[in-house]
């Protein structure tokens, strides 16, 4: 049987974020993993690979979105043979993957522990057909309640949990009024006049078992009967640090990019967009 | 006027069903053009399942050399599964494109690639989701043009009441003069409606209008006579061929989906058509002459393909792919040139021979050894001259042998059953076979765990081959004499546990002789199917044989015909075959020949290496055969790394 000699060794690790906007939302998890080893080939970036058989490029993702779901923050992180400018090597994977898979940040990790970092999740949901009115009262509701047990369907069955216990925030917007409009790829024209609309932004922790928006939802309709005709569109808004105090998730990168301009890198290059 | 996309609706939808992705589009290298910028527009459906139907390469060819075109544009659509269709019908959102989402009945032409037959029902769905007539006779001048091409359209009879017009052979310069023929309809105001476009149509002799043909049937049921009923019509419809295939590098820019597809690999036809001559092949027989893509023709398409794509694995395709005059350097270049890119090759449909074994190990020479699949056709030695699969137990073995020798550890045998002349002895041919191929792996090796597959389906006759006038073998018969192999394999203590057996069971195979080689009558019992459900019929789970026998009985009763009549009966030399009309540039006489001699047990050469036998295609398709070697070889590339 061949043996290859061992695989280059990691030089350099770089942290990106990325999106899945409009109707690359249906996207799977792992569709989008195929999408960007595809794209890291294209790019002709000089990947690390693991060892053995069938060796396998080093990326690791972090808690990605359910498919359906549209999300400004996703994150992973790649290994690299040679070391790169993390902003042309973002631009360059951009412009590799299908519009709607955007990348759109990358710093080079100097910190360890990432999905440590990844505490909690800005959601914004979007109800069609659903009275702001309406909407405050289930929020409301679900916000006065101790705890709110919803069910799901899991790969080892019925699970009960509680879904208020991880919610830190919960606020109710008015769809038409122009203040929950979609941002940037996907398009501002997102306020549809003449139907009632309400937009619920909620952050929610990262907990076990995970709390999913829908299962935020499967709470309000168990604490005040909210249950909107069509099926609502979520997006991850944001996902970082949680700053208990004052409700906010902060940018999970923040670190390494602090760390990369208090010490300078090794090599030198174009790095000035990176802090930007 | 712009047409509006159906997308808002559709994504309402997607919610409620299973993979969404696969409707949305979006695919790397997928094209929207501006619709009012151009004046023939074509949807391109293969009716099957996305991820069946997107790495499809017809389709991927044809979409490339219209969009290319100024003025035209071509979109995709694929069979939506059946929780979808429910809803699109309960919300009336009509079958669509997943370039643009654009409904298919606002395009000039509708062209469905068949490979296979049991794609019929899949059509029929399209249509009537799509707001278009099920049958051509009801369309009006707002409907698409409605046509037919791939494999299965060589006998267009059976779906000939749901079509336009059908188109036999390559498609890459068809459609560009079909495209010419619309183009100069519409601009003169669509003079005639559409009858005369399909009349513009079937005057070039290339583009078969079965309105224009009358079918005539004797007392017995047999087709009397097929004649044109317009004037300027032609009795016989040439198939297409394209030569130089170097003139022809598409797919240039692959399409790599979101979702996950049966194929992920950017493939390169290296050559089209084969000659060995193999009786039951149908794709052998109609894609004649063999015509080589040249071996820098090739290397400059898989480094295109593989730069477009980010594909991981490269496929050499045509029927035969170690005929290649030049594969030796094909495999050794390409290996030598992506080993540092971890870029795999695949080679399918290999022979049997120890060539193929160099150039497997050359494919493999950094990766796995795991499994080599041959395809001996027939158990024994007899069968497999009558099939003129000319190989020789001791060339398999042998084979083998190397192939253990090399570090392999598992062969998995083809094998058709039923058929013609055969016995039940033929087929248990096989388990001697397998276990031959055992034993001499672990002599070869030393080693007891050897593996051997055997996998065997039933076997259908085709179209336009030798085999077309063959009875084909029942369903009890096929699954009795299947059942004999399995005990006997199963039944043996040295190896029956070393030799893994899958079969396909005889119903579908009936099903899909029915429609191989059915005539207009056929129709009706496609329609029937349609009507009480049947959809996706090449998928076991939805696949339902008695649902087709019902419909049959149905449709046929009172016809004088019947399943059997189509299938398990042999035909004579003198019958009007539904097809005859359709010219693959075979000769019927020379077919008739291959038969007889296939039941005389007499080989036939292949035309590459010996001297023409007469099957009539050059001369009739003024065509001839296009291969190397060119005695040029793959460069290294120079590396310009990027980034």
């Amino acid at each position: 049987m061949p043996e290859g000699p061992p695989p280059a060794p990691a030089v350099q690790r770089i942290r990106l974020r990325y999106t899945k906007r409009g109707r690359l939302r249906f996207t799977s998890h792992r569709d989008f993993q195929r999408a960007f080893e595809r794209a890291l080939r294209r790019s002709a970036v000089p990947m690390a690979y693991s060892a053995g058989f069938t060796p396998h490029p080093k990326v690791s993702y972090a808690n990605a979105a359910p498919t359906g779901v549209a999300s400004e923050a996703e994150y992973l992180e790649i290994a690299l043979t040679e070391e790169r400018d993390p902003e042309r090597l973002r631009a360059q994977l951009d412009a590799s993957l299908p519009p709607g898979l955007d990348v759109v940040d990358a710093v080079e990790v100097r910190t360890p522990n990432l999905a440590d970092r990844l505490q909690a999740s800005v959601w914004r949901i979007r109800l069609d057909g659903v009275s702001p009115e309406e909407a405050e009262r289930a929020a409301a509701a679900f916000l006065a309640a101790e705890s709110v047990e919803v069910e799901r369907l899991t790969k080892n069955g019925v699970r009960v949990f509680d879904t208020r216990g991880a919610v830190a925030s919960l606020e109710v917007s008015d769809g038409r009024s122009g203040d929950g409009a979609r941002g940037g790829a996907e398009g501002g024209a997102d306020v549809r006049p003449g139907r009632a609309c309400a937009i619920l932004r909620l952050v929610v922790r990262h907990a076990t078992p995970a709390v999913r928006p829908d299962d935020v939802l499967s709470g309000l309709r168990a604490t005040a009967d909210l249950a909107p005709p069509v099926p609502a569109e979520v997006t991850r808004l944001a996902q970082g640090p949680l700053d208990e105090e004052s409700g906010t998730v902060t940018d999970p990168l923040a670190a390494d990019r602090a760390a990369a301009s208090a010490v300078p890198p090794a090599t030198a290059g174009p790095r000035a967009t990176a802090t930007a | 006027m712009p047409v509006e996309s159906v997308f808002p609706r559709l994504e309402a939808l997607l919610p409620h069903v299973q993979k969404p992705i696969q409707y949305v589009g979006g695919e790397l290298n997928s094209t929207v053009k501006d619709w009012d910028a151009c004046d023939v527009r074509w949807a391109l459906m293969y009716p099957d399942a996305y991820e069946v139907g997107l790495p499809n390469q017809g389709v991927m060819i044809l979409y490339e050399v219209l969009n290319e075109r100024e003025g035209v544009l071509a979109e995709r659509t694929y069979s939506v599964w059946p929780d979808l269709e429910a809803l699109m019908r309960e919300h009336g959102v009509p079958q669509f494109t997943v370039d643009a989402h654009r409904p298919v009945k606002a395009f000039d032409v509708f062209g469905l690639s068949f490979s296979t037959e049991l794609g019929y029902t899949n059509m029929l769905a399209a249509l009537e989701l799509a707001g278009i007539p099920l049958e051509a006779k009801d369309r009006t001048v707002d409907d698409p043009i409605v046509v037919a091409g791939g494999h299965a359209a060589f006998n267009p009879e059976p779906i000939a009441d749901f079509l336009d017009c059908a188109v036999v052979g390559d498609g890459e310069q068809a459609v560009l003069d079909i495209t010419e023929i619309v183009r100069a309809w519409k601009a003169e105001g669509r003079p005639g409606g559409r009858d005369e476009l399909l009349l513009r149509l079937a005057r070039t002799g290339g583009v078969y209008v079965p309105r224009f043909y009358d079918v005539e049937y004797l007392p017995d049921g047999r087709i009397g006579r097929v004649v044109p009923n317009t004037p300027g019509v032609p009795w016989r419809v040439s198939k297409h061929t394209v030569m130089d295939l170097d003139e022809w590098p598409y797919p240039k820019q692959p399409l790599v989906p979101l979702a996950e597809t049966v194929h992920e690999r950017m493939s390169v036809e290296i050559f089209r058509g084969c000659t060995r001559g193999c009786r039951f092949c149908q794709a052998g027989m109609i894609t004649r002459p063999v015509r080589e893509r040249s071996i820098t023709g090739i290397g400059e398409m898989v480094e295109k393909g593989l730069k477009a794509t980010g594909f991981e694995e490269v496929g050499l395709l045509s029927l035969s792919s170690a005929d290649h005059t030049e594969i030796g350097d094909i495999a050794k270049g390409l290996a030598d040139r992506y080993t540092e890119d971890k870029v795999g090759l695949s080679l399918p449909s290999t022979r049997v021979d120890a060539f193929n074994i160099d150039l497997a190990n050359e494919l493999t020479r950094n990766g796995r050894r795991s499994g080599l699949t041959f395809a001996p056709e027939g158990g024994s030695e007899r069968i497999r001259k009558v099939i003129n699969k000319m190989v020789s137990e001791e060339d398999l073995i042998r084979t083998v042998a190397t192939a253990y020798g090399n570090g392999w550890r598992q062969v998995k045998l083809y094998f058709m059953c039923g058929l013609p002349t055969e016995t039940d002895e033929d087929v248990l041919q096989i388990a001697e076979m397998a276990k031959n191929v055992i034993a001499k792996g672990r002599e070869v090796t030393g080693q007891n765990d050897i593996r051997c597959t055997v996998s065997i389906g039933g076997f259908v006759p085709k179209p336009h081959t030798p085999f077309q006038w063959a009875p084909q073998l029942g369903v009890e018969e096929t699954d009795a004499r299947l059942a004999k192999l399995r005990d006997a394999i199963r039944s043996d203590r040295k190896y029956g546990k070393n030799i893994g057996f899958r079969y396909h069971d005889g119903k579908p195979g009936i099903v899909e002789g029915l429609l191989s080689r059915g005539d207009r009558r056929i129709g009706a019992v496609i329609r029937a199917v349609y009507e009480d459900g049947g959809r996706f019929d090449g998928w076991r789970e939805h696949f339902s044989y008695d649902r087709w026998m019902d419909c049959a009985d149905k449709a046929l009763a009172g016809s004088g015909v019947d399943v059997d009549w189509y299938t398990t009966r042999e035909r004579s030399y003198e019958e009007v075959l539904p097809w005859d009309h359709l010219d693959s540039g075979l000769d019927k006489d020379w077919l008739w020949e291959d038969w007889q001699d296939a039941l005389e047990e007499v080989e036939v050469d292949d035309c590459r290496w010996t001297p023409c036998f007469d099957c009539g295609v050059c001369p009739q398709m003024q065509t001839e055969i296009q291969i190397g070697p060119t005695g040029k070889k793959l460069l290294p590339l120079t590396v310009v790394n990027q980034g």
